[in-house]
């Protein structure tokens, strides 16, 4: 698969939220992406941005603009915090340890089309979702 | 390896030299070989096939003269650019896929027995060259059926696109009232076509009331099902009611044995009284004209 | 720090997002708002939202809160001008704030405060006054 450009963005205040959602619209709506598509990952983003700087302690995210055979974008999330115990448990509706209505990682899910989470108590979370055009 | 490179970057120079020597007979032959099977008059100019060819010509033999044998390189560039235009213009023309690169491959013959006559004393250096043609006439060949594909593809891409916008009118009824009569299988492409020129028209017409009628749709699953709760949820945090009409009975059933909930849905039976409930919620009243009865 | 104004109109408070939402300005809008109803004995809240580009879970929450909190203190609350695609993608989060009312925009969502104000106040006072009773009618013409 052709990653045509690749960039890293902090990730560890309240702001650096606010800035990934503006790059997601921006990287999203270059690649042709419908508007309600742009919302979706945009969205998507704004949760897992929100997870990595809440409950990550901060980290980085890496935004892949793919070209080839189909048009898409990866977000790649990466923390090094205390990491999820329960990733099933995490994933489900309703469940949450902050102040969220529960649905970041399990919606997020929702608004994607490939999700991957890996998490490893102690050592961080990873996690990579993908929307294709 | 590196021997064996320039001894093939010579014999290519060479095949340049052939062609540049013969370019009026090949051009002539190829064009007699193409009558037979491929010409389509029907559907192609005599003298558009003639600049075509003749441009192709040019290249093949800017090409070859780079010594250059890799249709994948750079230096074919251009050869690459003209045989796409060719393909995409011919897909778009009719043709088929064979008689478009046919275009490429009648091109063997008139080119073979030219390089045969000058190095006919030579049988190595002739079966080498033989063999750079077949290679490079085969990549391009291939390259122009893979174009082709290419095109249509995207035109049936953006036929189904076109289909899909037809097959989802959305019409006014009233003064903030819409009605969208959905007719054969909801799947979930068509589906998010639905919902999302659904609520754009509700925006565009300040509607606030949306009858989504089903009566034209055969089934309704789980999937479908909850596609319509989906748009009915959409359009109530935009500000709109919808109700859905046209539950046929087997339908009805369906959707209970399914243990899907409806019980937040204003459902009605048919358009007629869905669109009297809507003109009742805007407070509108119809009186019948007696003088005139 | 960057503020969200809000606007008193008449019995009504009125708030347009036109910036980029982060979580802490939807923290301090909701603190701000509860405060102003309580100072301003406002009978209902007015959310206009046509300028944001996303909703998530967070600034959902927040709608959801602010409406559940003013219901608290006597207002009613109604967001308007959501966005098509912002809808959409709402409910594929999962979310479909039931307890929030909507309208399509800023004169929808006004006359939507006016009918239950009338509403309730019908019911207080007991003169057979015709309050209007139907939130869609009276601005059709």
């Amino acid at each position: 698969m052709a990653v045509t450009s690749t960039e890293n963005l902090p990730l560890v205040s309240e702001p650096d939220v606010v800035a990934i959602r503006r790059r997601v619209r921006e990287i999203s709506a270059q690649l042709g992406f419908t508007l309600v598509d742009q919302t979706k990952v945009v969205t998507a983003a704004s949760e897992l941005a929100r997870n990595t700087v809440i409950y990550g302690g901060g980290g980085i995210v890496q935004l892949e603009s793919l070209n080839g055979p189909r048009v898409g974008l990866r977000l790649i999330f990466e923390d090094k915090g205390p990491g999820i115990p329960d990733v099933e448990l995490a994933l489900r509706n309703g469940f949450t340890t902050g102040s969220g209505m529960g649905l970041g990682l399990g919606g997020a899910k929702r608004l994607v089309n490939d999700f991957e989470i890996v998490s490893r108590t102690g050592e961080g979370t990873k996690v990579t979702i993908t929307r294709w055009k | 390896m590196n021997t064996i490179l320039m001894n093939s970057n010579k014999k290519s120079a060479g095949i340049a030299a052939v062609v540049a020597k013969n370019e009026e007979t090949i051009l002539a032959e190829w064009i007699r070989e193409m009558s037979g099977s491929v010409r389509r008059t029907d559907l192609i100019k005599e003298s558009d096939l003639r600049a075509q060819c003749a441009q192709f010509l040019q290249l093949m033999k800017d090409g070859l003269e780079t010594g250059n044998v890799n249709f994948q390189s750079s230096v074919w560039e251009k050869t690459r650019e003209m045989l796409g235009d060719l393909s995409r213009s011919r897909a778009a023309l009719g043709f088929m896929p064979s008689e478009t690169a046919s275009f490429v491959f009648s091109m063997k013959r008139p080119l073979f027995t030219q390089v045969r006559q000058d190095s006919k004393d030579d049988a190595e250096a002739l079966a080498e060259q033989m063999w750079i043609i077949t290679e490079l006439l085969d990549s391009m060949g291939l390259y122009t059926t893979e174009v082709f594909q290419k095109s249509r593809e995207e035109m049936i891409r953006r036929q189904q696109e076109e289909l899909l916008e037809l097959s989802t009118p959305v019409v006014k009824l009233w003064d903030g009232v819409l009605a969208l009569p959905v007719i054969g299988t909801l799947d979930s492409a068509r589906t998010q076509v639905v919902m999302e020129s659904l609520l754009q028209a509700i925006v565009e017409t300040n509607s606030r009331i949306a009858i989504i009628d089903i009566t034209g749709v055969p089934t309704v699953d789980t999937v479908v099902a909850q596609h319509l709760l989906k748009t009915v949820t959409a359009a109530r945090l935009m500000g709109a009611d919808c109700i859905i009409s046209g539950v046929r009975p087997q339908i009805a059933q369906t959707i209970v044995h399914l243990g899907i909930n409806l019980l937040d849905v204003t459902t009605k039976a048919n358009l007629a009284s869905a669109f009297a409930l809507a003109l009742r919620k805007l407070g509108i009243t119809f009186v019948r004209d007696t003088q005139k009865s | 720090m960057e503020k969200i104004p809000i606007l008193k109109m008449g019995e009504f408070l009125l708030v347009t997002i036109q910036v980029d939402m982060h979580d802490r300005l939807a923290l301090s809008l909701q603190d701000d708002l509860t405060r102003m109803i309580s100072q301003t004995e406002a009978r209902g809240v007015l959310i206009d939202i046509s300028s944001l580009d996303i909703v998530d879970s967070f600034i959902g929450r927040m709608l959801a809160n602010i409406a559940s909190m003013s219901r608290v203190l006597d207002a009613e609350t109604v967001v308007v001008g959501m966005q098509p695609a912002v809808a959409i993608t709402l409910v594929e989060l999962g979310l479909s704030l039931t307890g929030v009312r909507t309208a399509l925009h800023v004169d929808a969502g006004m006359e939507v405060l006016r009918s239950s104000l009338n509403d309730t106040n019908g019911n207080e006072t007991i003169t057979g006054k015709s309050a209007n009773r139907d939130t869609y009618g009276s601005n059709f013409d």
